[in-house]
């Protein structure tokens, strides 16, 4: 890649809400690969809440502003299957009966990736510096499984930090519970769910659990210590950009 | 009347505007034609590998299979059958298999006809082997009650290996070529094993409600 | 049957504290799952077959009409009656009628959803007339009087130890008085107490899983033959079954065939497979006088051509149940009607109303793991999405619930005012969660913190630490 890659970072709420870290090590990770990286103001959700609730027109006015704020970038870039997947997938379906925004949202989908995936299947990330001591489990979420076609990518590069030992999750391709507003809409169907995650996590006997998505890792590590797990639950990104100095999720 | 006209008038409003014509010609060339669709190349096998992946097939849904040089060793097999697993020496047999030659198998009090509720054994003969998923198509007719392959607890069918082709397509062009003017059959029944059910807890039991056992008399023609 | 999808949280939390249920529901996931894979791993072709049954169905949708027409002819020209049913009522009475005028005392039944959709057994049983189920788990829960829990094993739900208990309730009058408690027993003295039941009946009715217009014919699959005995022996043969089973020709029927056993149980093939066309010929030695088979519309047809549409291309193989994280925590009966888990999270409400049932496509994270593993690639979590925002805007949700989507949604489309808010919100939230970085409850998140902490954010959004990081570099 001759010329520098123009990446405008989506954040993702939860990552700018609750752990911005994150946030941080994604704009590591991008800029030690070569990117020039921005991060357009205007942003602020993705509006799958929205969108799931069956309030199209909520979602299509909070799409239209992010289409807007992410026009003009080589790549747009989430820490998130899901919120990469609300655009990537669902934006140009919200906007396919639209002239103008049509073309738009399916041009941004076009140019939208999951972190991991853009690092691997883009930027063709090869020899990450970081290192991380112990077994590591990691969690598929639904949305970067399904929707973004994740799962070779961030095991490939963990693979790469010194010291990783990954481990299988046993029943891998299960949902957490976590899906956003059902997690407290259904709280108890949502807990059963979550509960074996929790299980399965533990078998593994991984001192750390990582994910690509923080409402599953929240929903995940929310369990684990409610059990009195010694678990440490961080995103994935933390782990690639070498940046573990802040407590993992849930603890201080 | 009223409830085929309301719910075709209901369909066609639903499905709105379209050429007719078109759409006539489409239906009645792919019923003329029934294209295959994709058959896997699992089925496109020479004819002794098809003969092969029958008999495994069917054999690993608990079925079994027994092979004999010719028509004539059918009934001596069939008796066989009968003593190893401990059943009287008595079958129900279906008109096509009547002919074969019971005689060489005295001590065996085989009838021939529909089977009677106490009858233990019946005996029918397939009218095709699928060898893709180990499967048995039989027909009813004249010569094969169809409640043979049903009520007696212990079901034997004779087959010859002609009879076995690659694909249920393959089945099926074989039958329409049988039939002539005939059409289909009242029944086309395609048994992949012995009967079971999972309900229990999803253990698997043989012997549902169908035969609990399903031996196949393969003549090597 | 009446539904109960109301009161859907009640039917839940029964279903969470049901100890035999949950381990029913452990036993169905552990092994429909792996064998399904298995069966799929083993058959390159599975993809592409998927894509041939797609289009084998939207096709025959698309001329519905002309293959309902063709296939009433074929039926005709083979000796056979086509009775058409536009609502449950219909179907009842056509079939009360079919039964009465063969003198019928009983019925045999195979298994069947349709049948189960438009009420059949008490309405006969109201008119004197017994149907007796023979699929072992259909005639477990008739003599539990409870619905099926799940579309190809009826009564998973239930353990041995309650089997034994209904037989031994139930087999009394068949001079059967000793519990049984091996599952080979119970098998066997099902098939013992059911086979004089299928000798007498005097009409059979199954469902289908096909019809094939090219030929007239309904296809029915079983592993037990119990739908075989119950179609061939009486002597009126009753189908029942709704307009979208209908299949073209032969070779696309068995296409599907390809994908449905497997995607059920993992097999190939379901051990009995048959294709029956009108009655008996006029050599064979047995086999029914008379051939009906009775097409129910029950909405269908309105389906066309809307954003629900695709639901018809389901051929009820349990796929998405079985790979469902909410079924698998909840079971069937949960669902409040005839069909549970993600297809019926979809048909229900088209059938009683999404008032009736917003419940069922609302309580699902969208994993999308029912459309992954669906063979007809039916988009069921769209569909059900769609009925979300029919449920949104009839305001079906709680008033708090729509506030709060309401309220985000304002405050997201407002950048300077969110990161005000959210700024305050997390500074808030981080102090609520020392010292240990989480919190064991929060007013209004009494859904996550029941049974979960809630981590805390770390303090600072990443816009405002992100700004003050550029003000600093100039």
């Amino acid at each position: 890649m001759s010329k520098r890659p123009r990446v405008g970072l989506f954040v993702t709420c939860l990552v700018d809400l609750f752990r911005p870290s994150v946030g941080f090590a994604a704009v590591k990770l991008l800029e030690d690969a070569g990117c020039v990286v921005s991060v357009p103001d205007a942003q602020t959700c993705c509006g799958q809440p929205a969108y799931n609730a069956g309030d199209r027109r909520d979602a299509r006015a909070i799409a239209e502003n992010v289409l807007h704020a992410f026009e003009g970038f080589d790549y747009v870039v989430a820490p998130s299957g899901s919120c990469a997947g609300m655009i990537k997938q669902h934006y140009p379906q919200l906007f396919e009966s639209d002239a103008t925004l049509g073309p738009l949202a399916q041009a941004v989908a076009d140019r939208t990736y999951e972190l991991t995936s853009f690092l691997v299947d883009v930027l063709e990330v090869e020899s990450l510096s970081a290192a991380y001591e112990g077994t590591v489990a990691y969690h598929d979420s639904c949305s970067s499984l399904r929707e973004m076609g994740v799962r070779d990518q961030p095991r490939a590069l963990l693979a790469q930090i010194d010291g990783v030992d990954l481990a299988d999750i046993p029943d891998g391709e299960a949902c957490c519970g976590f899906g956003g507003t059902f997690a407290v809409k259904y709280g108890d169907i949502s807990a059963q769910i979550v509960g074996k995650k929790a299980a399965n996590v533990s078998s593994t006997g991984a001192g750390t659990l990582v994910a690509g998505d923080l409402g599953c890792l929240f929903n995940i590590a929310g369990k684990l210590k409610r059990d009195g797990s010694a678990i440490e639950v961080r995103h994935v990104a933390e782990i690639l950009a070498g940046m573990t100095d802040d407590p993992p999720i849930g603890e201080a | 009347m009223s409830g085929r006209g309301a719910i075709l008038g209901r369909v066609r409003a639903s499905l709105g505007p379209r050429d007719e014509d078109a759409a006539r010609a489409a239906v009645a060339a792919r019923l003329k034609r029934h294209p295959r669709n994709l058959v896997p190349d699992r089925a496109n096998v020479g004819e002794a590998e098809r003969v092969e992946m029958f008999v495994s097939q069917i054999e690993a849904t608990h079925a079994s299979v027994a092979r004999v040089a010719a028509p004539d060793d059918v009934p001596a097999a069939v008796a066989a059958y009968l003593a190893q697993h401990n059943l009287p020496a008595a079958a129900t047999l279906a008109p096509d298999v009547a002919d074969l030659d019971w005689g060489s198998q005295p001590l065996l009090e085989a009838r021939t006809g529909v089977p009677a509720e106490q009858d233990q054994v019946g005996v029918t003969a397939a009218f095709a082997a699928i060898a893709e998923t180990g499967t048995l198509m039989l027909t009813s007719g004249r010569g094969s009650p169809i409640t043979l392959n049903l009520l007696p607890d212990n079901h034997v069918v004779v087959l010859r290996r002609s009879q076995i082709t690659g694909s249920l397509e393959d089945a099926w062009d074989a039958l329409r070529a049988s039939g002539g003017d005939a059409g289909m059959p009242r029944t086309a029944m395609f048994v992949s094993g012995p009967s079971s059910t999972a309900d229990i807890e999803l253990t698997l039991y043989l012997g549902a409600h169908g035969p609990r056992r399903l031996h196949i008399v393969l003549i090597e023609d | 049957m009446q539904p109960t999808s109301r009161q859907f949280h009640e039917n839940v939390d029964k279903a969470l504290h049901d100890a035999d249920l949950q381990t029913a529901l452990f036993r169905v996931d552990k092994n429909f799952t792996s064998r399904r894979t298995a069966a799929v791993t083993a058959m390159p072709e599975f993809e592409a077959l998927r894509d041939d049954a797609v289009r084998i169905k939207d096709h025959t949708l698309a001329h519905l009409d002309l293959y309902l027409e063709k296939f009433e002819e074929n039926v005709t020209a083979n000796g056979g009656q086509v009775h058409w049913a536009s609502t449950p009522e219909d179907a009842r009475r056509i079939i009360l009628e079919l039964c009465q005028a063969a003198g019928a005392r009983t019925v045999t039944k195979g298994k069947s959803m349709i049948a189960e959709e438009v009420a059949l057994n008490p309405f006969l049983e109201a008119n004197g007339i017994t149907p007796v189920e023979t699929d072992l788990g259909e005639y477990i829960i008739q003599l539990a009087d409870e619905p099926p829990s799940h579309i190809i094993g009826p009564a998973i739900h239930k353990t041995k130890e309650q089997v034994s208990d209904l037989f031994v309730a139930h087999h009394e009058k068949y001079g059967k008085t000793k519990r049984l408690t091996e599952g080979v027993d119970l098998v066997a003295e099902a098939r013992e107490v059911l086979r004089p039941r299928y000798l007498e009946a005097d009409v059979g009715i199954t469902g289908a899983n096909f019809l094939i217009a090219e030929t007239g014919t309904s296809v029915i699959v079983t592993n037990e033959g119990n739908g075989d005995l119950t179609q061939q022996l009486p002597r009126t043969h009753i189908v029942i079954a709704s307009l979208e089973k209908v299949v073209p020709t032969l070779e696309d029927a068995s296409t599907i065939l390809r994908v449905l056993a497997r995607s059920a149980t993992g097999q190939q093939m379901s051990v009995y497979t048959t294709f029956s066309t009108g009655p008996r010929r006029p050599d064979d030695p047995d086999g029914p006088d008379s051939y009906h088979v009775v097409l129910v519309d029950n909405g269908r047809s309105k389906l066309l051509g809307t954003e629900f549409q695709d639901i018809l291309r389901c051929i009820r193989c349990g796929a998405c149940f079985n790979h469902c994280p909410v079924y698998a925590s909840i079971g069937g009966h949960a669902y409040g009607w005839v069909y549970s888990g993600p297809m019926g999270a979809v048909l229900t409400p088209t059938m009683i109303g999404i008032e009736e049932a917003h419940h069922l496509p609302s309580a699902t994270p969208f994993c999308g793991r029912c459309e992954a593993v669906c063979p007809m690639r039916i988009p069921l979590p769209k569909m059900m999405r769609h009925w979300r925002e029919q449920a949104f805007d009839k305001k079906l949700d709680t008033a708090r619930q729509r506030l709060a989507v309401k309220a985000w949604a304002w405050v997201a489309q407002r950048p300077a005012l969110y990161r005000r808010l959210t700024g305050l919100a997390v500074r808030y939230l981080a102090w609520r969660g020392r010292p240990l970085g989480r919190m064991r409850d929060l007013p209004f998140a009494a859904g996550w913190t029941d049974a979960r902490d809630l981590p805390a954010p770390q303090g600072q959004t990443f816009a405002a630490q992100w700004a003050r990081r550029r003000g600093a570099k100039g």
